[in-house]
């Protein structure tokens, strides 16, 4: 398993365990708590693509603009 | 370096099954998700065009092109691949006017680039005519 595709699998499970958590807090009245949940997941796998968004720039600017 | 074409498709595919599955449950990371599996893709991509750039930097120096020329190019092409990825990603989340914003910008940053190029080509002709 190389990184790149674990890293695929992290995100899609951080999104299902939001889902998940999202559906339980909703059904168990706590409106409030649910949307926070979303957010933080949502802040979570950002984090993660941020990184990788440096790592694309970085490289576009070695290959091209270094010329 | 070899480009692992297979390895990419595969992430590819597995990319989109998960995306479809977690969409209607959480459709934010479905779209961070399609960000990283872009990302993920391009990056390899990316580095092997080296091969391809020094071999046309060779083609370059073969027929004594001028260097500053070759260097614009690739600029524009750099240039080109950012900003189609934004605005696909943009489109992708139902930004159409965000990714044409995003394209405008581009364009106008490829015809600033290109400017020298134009300058040379429209004095050259005016060399050529009486």
């Amino acid at each position: 398993m190389t990184p790149e595709i674990r890293t695929v699998f992290q995100i899609a499970g951080i999104g299902l365990l939001v889902a998940m958590l999202h559906t339980i807090l909703k059904q168990s009245g706590k409106e409030e708590f649910a949307h926070w949940t979303t957010f933080v997941g949502f802040v979570a796998v950002f984090l993660i693509v941020i990184g990788y968004v440096d790592h694309l720039y970085t490289e576009i600017q070695r290959v091209f603009l270094s010329q | 370096m070899r480009l692992h074409v297979l390895q990419l498709a595969g992430i590819g595919l597995v990319s989109t099954v998960l995306i479809v599955l977690i969409r209607p449950h959480a459709p934010q990371i479905a779209m961070l998700l399609g960000l990283v599996a872009g990302i993920l893709l391009l990056i390899p991509v990316i580095t092997n065009i080296t091969t391809v750039i020094s071999a046309l930097s060779d083609l370059a120096n073969a027929v004594q092109l001028d260097h500053g020329l070759m260097a614009t190019v690739l600029k524009i092409i750099g240039l080109a691949y950012v900003i189609e990825f934004a605005a696909q990603v943009a489109r992708d989340a139902q930004e159409g006017a965000l990714a044409s914003k995003i394209e405008l910008a581009g364009k106008v940053g490829i015809v600033i680039l290109a400017i020298p190029i134009i300058t040379d080509v429209v004095q050259a002709l005016a060399h050529l005519l009486p």
